[in-house]
């Protein structure tokens, strides 16, 4: 069991030491993220469709939208030079690869949340102090069963030829639940009602973490093993 | 019979012939539809969608949860014959939800005024058309056989998984769907000659899912054929 999570550990921070060397994807995803959120706010006719309404919209859409750009970045970077065969020969639990892997994609969604997130709350005027720790509570639950899905799916798809355009139309079908919790929730967040009105979202999208988390670890090793 | 283009030909015929059968099955439905069940009180001839939409349901759902049980089988028994029914049943499938999501906002429209609506069951359904529209271009997109039987496994996995979690978030909204009226607890909620019909359609549905998917086994299987004689060197 120490193995096993020191094995995870290791790879989620090697994954992140190269990141962070460069730091190319995050800001690129961040940026995206932003500009998502400013796309969304020139499509709408803001005499029509108050602020309250769309920001929780928006911001959802932008951290699906930039976790697809992230999620890419995964085992693109295993592609070069065979990485992904000396991962394959390693005497690690597949699980532990898994988790490594899911670890770091998870780091780097936050990541990219951190940006999307203060800046929906700017640009939209949203009552961040109403929403009080529900917010970041709310983030962090959706994106671990995201990037659970993501990081199967993008292990997938980067195999293919179009695996920027592959893993979009594999995800964005896995995201349709964990999102309609998330912006149920964070409206009711903004909208000053009580934590205690959207712990059922909250626990759906727990168990939908659970769910999808466990998947990965029982289906890795067909993912990856020949 | 070992080798694989004469059984993919004999495979071929009898889903062929399934398949035609199973066409003039559907041709007999619509004239016994049309001709020798009763119009609906309520709803007209609108109704009479109730002789497709359903059955065609019925073949898509069937045609998706083999598909999931055949994944899952896959991975445990390695044998390239369950993904290859895998596959079919994912097309078919596919199909079938084609006309079950053309055929609804047809009765839609008139019956509840509105083409389309985000109703648990149309939301699955067609979310379930875009996860294996995924599947096949995942598919489509891998060249290993060995390989795309793995990826497509896992794929039919958790769309399998994924369908209870995405009914359950529709389900906190309202649902506007009809009833079911003939699996219900008191019984069948419709005269016997509409029954009637309705069965007949729900055999017939099942016999061209049943010929569909031989016929595209076979498919699958001269393709495999060809592959290993091309030795795959083209990917």
């Amino acid at each position: 069991m120490g193995d096993f999570v020191r094995i995870a550990l290791a790879l989620a921070a090697k994954d992140l030491r190269v990141e962070f060397r460069t730091r190319s994807t995050l800001l690129a995803a961040g940026i995206f993220a932003a500009l998502v959120l400013v796309v969304f706010n020139f499509s709408r006719d803001p005499t029509a469709v108050p602020d309250a309404v769309i920001g929780p919209t928006a911001l959802w859409v932008a951290v699906a939208f930039a976790a697809v750009v992230a999620l890419n970045r995964g085992f693109t970077l295993e592609r070069a030079h065979g990485a992904m065969d000396a991962l394959r020969l390693a005497p690690a639990p597949r699980g532990a690869l898994f988790l490594g892997k899911m670890g770091a994609n998870l780091v780097f969604v936050l990541l990219v949340e951190g940006i999307a997130a203060p800046l929906a709350v700017l640009f939209f005027d949203l009552p961040l102090a109403t929403a009080g720790w529900g917010l970041p509570l709310l983030l962090l639950l959706a994106s671990v069963g995201l990037v659970a899905v993501g990081t199967l799916l993008s292990a997938m798809a980067v195999r293919t030829r179009f695996a920027e355009l592959m893993l979009p139309v594999l995800l964005l079908p896995f995201l349709v639940p964990p999102l309609t919790a998330a912006a149920g929730a964070s409206v009711r967040l903004f909208g000053g009602r009580p934590l205690s009105e959207v712990v059922g979202w909250l626990r759906f999208l727990a168990v939908y973490d659970l769910v999808f988390v466990t998947l990965g670890l029982l289906l890795f090793s067909a993912v990856i093993d020949e | 019979m070992n080798d694989p283009l004469a059984r993919a030909r004999a495979l071929l015929s009898v889903g062929g012939w399934i398949t035609l059968v199973a066409l003039l099955g559907a041709a007999a439905v619509v004239v016994l539809a049309l001709q020798f069940t009763p119009t609906e009180a309520s709803q007209g001839l609108a109704q009479k969608i109730f002789y497709l939409h359903p059955p065609a349901a019925w073949g898509a759902m069937l045609a998706f949860a083999l598909c999931g049980i055949a994944s899952i089988a896959f991975l445990f028994l390695g044998d390239l014959r369950l993904d290859r029914f895998a596959a079919s049943s994912a097309e078919v499938g596919l199909a079938f939800s084609a006309v079950m999501l053309t055929t609804g906002p047809i009765w839609g429209k008139p019956i509840w005024g509105t083409w389309w609506d985000w109703d648990p069951r149309l939301t699955l359904t067609l979310l379930l058309f875009f996860l294996f529209l995924g599947y096949g271009a995942l598919r489509n997109a891998l060249h290993d056989p060995r390989e795309r039987a793995r990826y497509s496994a896992v794929v039919g996995i958790m769309a399998l998984v994924l369908v209870p979690f995405i009914h359950l978030s529709v389900y906190l909204f309202r649902t506007i769907h009809p009833k079911p009226v003939v699996l219900r607890p008191d019984g069948p909620a419709l005269p016997p000659e509409m029954l009637r019909t309705f069965l007949l359609s729900v055999a017939v549905f099942t016999l061209l899912y049943v010929g569909l998917v031989i016929m595209r086994y076979a498919l699958g299987l001269a393709r495999d054929h060809a592959e290993s004689l091309a030795g795959g060197d083209h990917a």
